[in-house]
């Protein structure tokens, strides 16, 4: 019975292997990237049926789990037999690889294309090292979303909040109403979240930038990054026992079925809504909770690694070209649930999240690096540890928190 | 003469036979050793490099929260785990060997966790313990609400829960260990305890379980084992949460090597838990072999 499928597998197989001796220039590029659930495989594909119309061909290598696929990747350019290109998050992931002269720069696409024109700064920042570019950015996702179930609210007759201080309110009301307030998945990562957007929301871009970017001890010290804090500290009281350990999609479900008020996720969690058939601005709502503005901004890149055959780096900069243009953009973004890495895009085919979000990054300020982007692993994992501490030990002062804190800015990463 | 040509023939045959172990012990397993020893003292992060730092690596591991808490973790858990496993293997032990029917049946029940990995046995007792799903909905459904058994979401009492899942999952092996050295102990020893009139936990207690001896150590060295390389339980379990509640040096040196390019500090807390059990061994394997020599001699 699975015979046959072998079988047509091996003589495409075959007919590729033929193909490919008989057009020995023909552009080949093989993929390690790490997107593997439905909606993200839709999307990486997007990628592949655009290559091929250049003129490529996609060989996929898709391992699961971000943290495996960098490593294989690694392990691949270290070894001696690098992929031609592989998947990081945007930020400092491949540092190293750029340092220790593994990287070939994209300048020249970039430089072809006009990159700079229409992506943010911070992006631009994110992948650069001395002036150059060294992976192709190709999407943005927003860390720091609030969504929020419609019926929970009225339910609770709570109003949607524009920020902290109203995020309270409403988070109170919920409880008052018998409701989860805040769907909450108890994992490192996502009290790391949860963290973050408090710390944009409540204590401004201008804190964010001195503790994920300048790493101020001092500025752990400031009644401002006190106030953060607090604020976090207060949401321990919003989440229900079954938290801890939970999923991060089992915490949006419990939004999607209206037994909790709200959850804050990335936009990630957009997919889970439309897995349930829900649409936004109808039965659940998304807002970025802040005073002042501030859209944490992470993604994904693709980096190239230094390759002698010349086929194969012509693959390279066809890839880096066919990823940014408009058309892929946006079918990308349709699939992946983010928005395009170019702000100069016509967005009124994503959905009412996205162009908000599209709308928001119109303005500079509203523009933010995420913590990836800004610190190294180490570090990110070193503070994440001091989050997870925080959050899981009520009887911990906010001045505690801010020690350690402090403490961890402090280290040599 | 023909005698000892054939004996250094036979020598030479089983040094051929051995050597590829050898190489292998010695390229693979010392020098992989000596490599992680030797990366623990440089500056890498995500890539190794050679800058040499000395101790640095060791003192920030040292002052490191998390590791801290890990050992400590690693210390409680490894003592409940073997003194739990080892004294319920030996009881089910006993408990089957009184000639019960079904035996087999039972027996394989005992064993069966064993056979599963400690992914799914984590899984199964996180669904198990979760307060909002678990064993603490079931009971407060039946009427008892005021119940409370959330110990995998309470920081000071993770660790246990930790311990339950293991021994749960280890002390059927003890069992079959324990229950062949008790079928090895001779029926005339019982006849004669029988005629003495010794109740039967008195022969256990001073008799059966002294000639258990080696039984003890086989199953104790199989499940120290098992507790230094505490790895996918915690992941599965709990992920080392909440907080860093359920953190173990295993898992501390995965993430510091991976997720977060650490490769330093990641190599000086393997070489610290390296020198460790070197610590813990090494005192037993010189009381081995001078007690061998003691016997030969």
């Amino acid at each position: 019975m699975k015979l046959k499928p072998c079988l047509t597998a091996l003589a495409l197989a075959c007919a590729a292997g033929a193909s490919f001796q008989a057009n020995a220039q023909e552009m080949k590029a093989e993929v390690i990237h790490w997107w593997t659930s439905g909606g993200e495989s839709a999307a990486v594909k997007v990628f592949a049926e655009q290559f091929a119309k250049a003129g490529g061909t996609w060989v996929d290598t898709a391992i699961a789990g971000g943290v495996n696929a960098r490593t294989a990747a690694i392990n691949r350019v270290v070894g001696g037999t690098p992929p031609t290109a592989m998947q990081f998050n945007t930020g400092k992931q491949f540092d190293e690889l750029v340092e220790n002269d593994l990287l070939r720069d994209v300048d020249q696409v970039a430089t072809e294309q006009k990159w700079k024109s229409f992506m943010p700064q911070a992006i631009i920042d994110a992948t650069s090292r001395n002036g150059k570019m060294y992976a192709v950015p190709v999407n943005i996702h927003g860390q720091n979303w609030l969504w929020l179930s419609k019926a929970a609210l009225e339910k609770a007759g709570a109003s949607e909040p524009a920020n902290w201080d109203e995020a309270l309110v409403a988070l109170e009301k919920l409880k008052a109403a018998g409701l989860i307030p805040l769907a909450f998945s108890g994992q490192k990562t996502w009290e790391r979240g949860l963290f973050n957007a408090v710390l944009v929301g409540k204590g401004g871009t201008a804190l964010w930038a001195s503790i994920h970017g300048k790493r101020d001890p001092a500025a752990a010290r400031s009644p401002e990054f006190k106030a953060v804090a607090e604020t976090y500290g207060k949401l321990r009281g919003y989440i229900d026992p079954g938290a801890p350990g939970r999923n991060w999609n089992d915490a949006t479900n419990l939004v999607i079925q209206g037994k909790a008020g709200m959850q804050i996720m990335g936009d990630w969690a957009k997919g889970e809504f439309a897995a349930a058939g829900q649409i936004a601005g109808k039965e659940f709502g998304c807002a970025i909770l802040s005073n002042e503005g501030g859209y944490v901004m992470g993604g994904d890149v693709f980096a190239f690694p230094k390759l002698k055959d010349p086929a194969q780096q012509k693959a390279q900069l066809a890839l880096a070209k066919v990823m940014l243009e408009p058309e892929t953009q946006i079918r990308f973004a349709q699939k992946k649930g983010s928005i395009p890495v170019r702000l100069d895009l016509d967005v009124s085919s994503l959905d009412a999240c996205a162009q908000k979000a599209v709308k928001l990054l119109a303005d500079k300020k509203h523009q933010v690096a995420s913590q990836e982007m800004l610190s190294p692993p180490a570090l990110t994992g070193a503070m994440e540890d001091v989050i997870s501490q925080y959050w899981n030990t009520p009887a911990m002062t906010a001045d505690a928190f801010m020690a350690k804190v402090a403490d961890v800015l402090k280290q040599p990463f | 003469m023909p005698l000892v040509r054939h004996r250094t023939a036979s020598r030479l045959a089983a040094g051929l036979a051995l050597s590829p172990a050898l190489l292998v012990l010695v390229v693979v397993y010392l020098g992989c050793t000596a490599w992680t020893v030797w990366i623990s003292l440089t500056s890498s992060r995500m890539l190794p490099n050679s800058t040499f730092v000395g101790l640095r690596q060791y003192a920030s591991l040292m002052g490191n929260e998390r590791w801290q808490v890990s050992v400590a973790n690693l210390a409680v858990f490894g003592s409940l785990f073997l003194i739990a496993s080892l004294a319920l293997g030996f009881l089910l032990a006993v408990a089957i060997d009184q000639r019960v029917r079904a035996e087999n049946t039972l027996r394989s029940i005992f064993l069966y966790p064993y056979s599963m990995s400690f992914i799914v046995t984590g899984l199964v007792w996180q669904w198990l313990l979760n307060p909002s799903f678990g064993i603490e909905k079931m009971v407060r459904d039946f009427g008892f609400p005021s119940f409370r058994f959330d110990w995998i979401v309470r920081q000071d009492m993770v660790i246990y829960t930790l311990v339950f899942a293991a021994v749960w999952h280890a002390a059927g092996l003890v069992m079959a260990i324990m229950l062949a050295g008790l079928r090895g102990i001779d029926e005339d020893i019982w006849k004669a305890t029988r005629i003495d009139g010794l109740p039967a936990w008195r022969v256990y207690l001073s008799i059966v379980i002294p000639m258990l001896g080696a039984s003890f150590a086989t199953a104790a060295v199989l499940l120290a084992t098992s507790v230094v390389r505490l790895y996918d339980l915690s992941v599965a379990m709990t992920n080392g949460g909440p907080g860093v509640a359920s953190e173990v040096p295993a898992k501390f040196v995965m993430d510091h090597l991976f997720e977060r390019g650490n490769l330093g500090l990641a190599t000086a807390a393997a070489t610290s838990m390296l020198i460790t059990v070197a610590a813990v061994v090494a005192p037993w394997l010189v009381w081995q072999s001078r007690r061998t020599r003691r016997a030969h001699a």
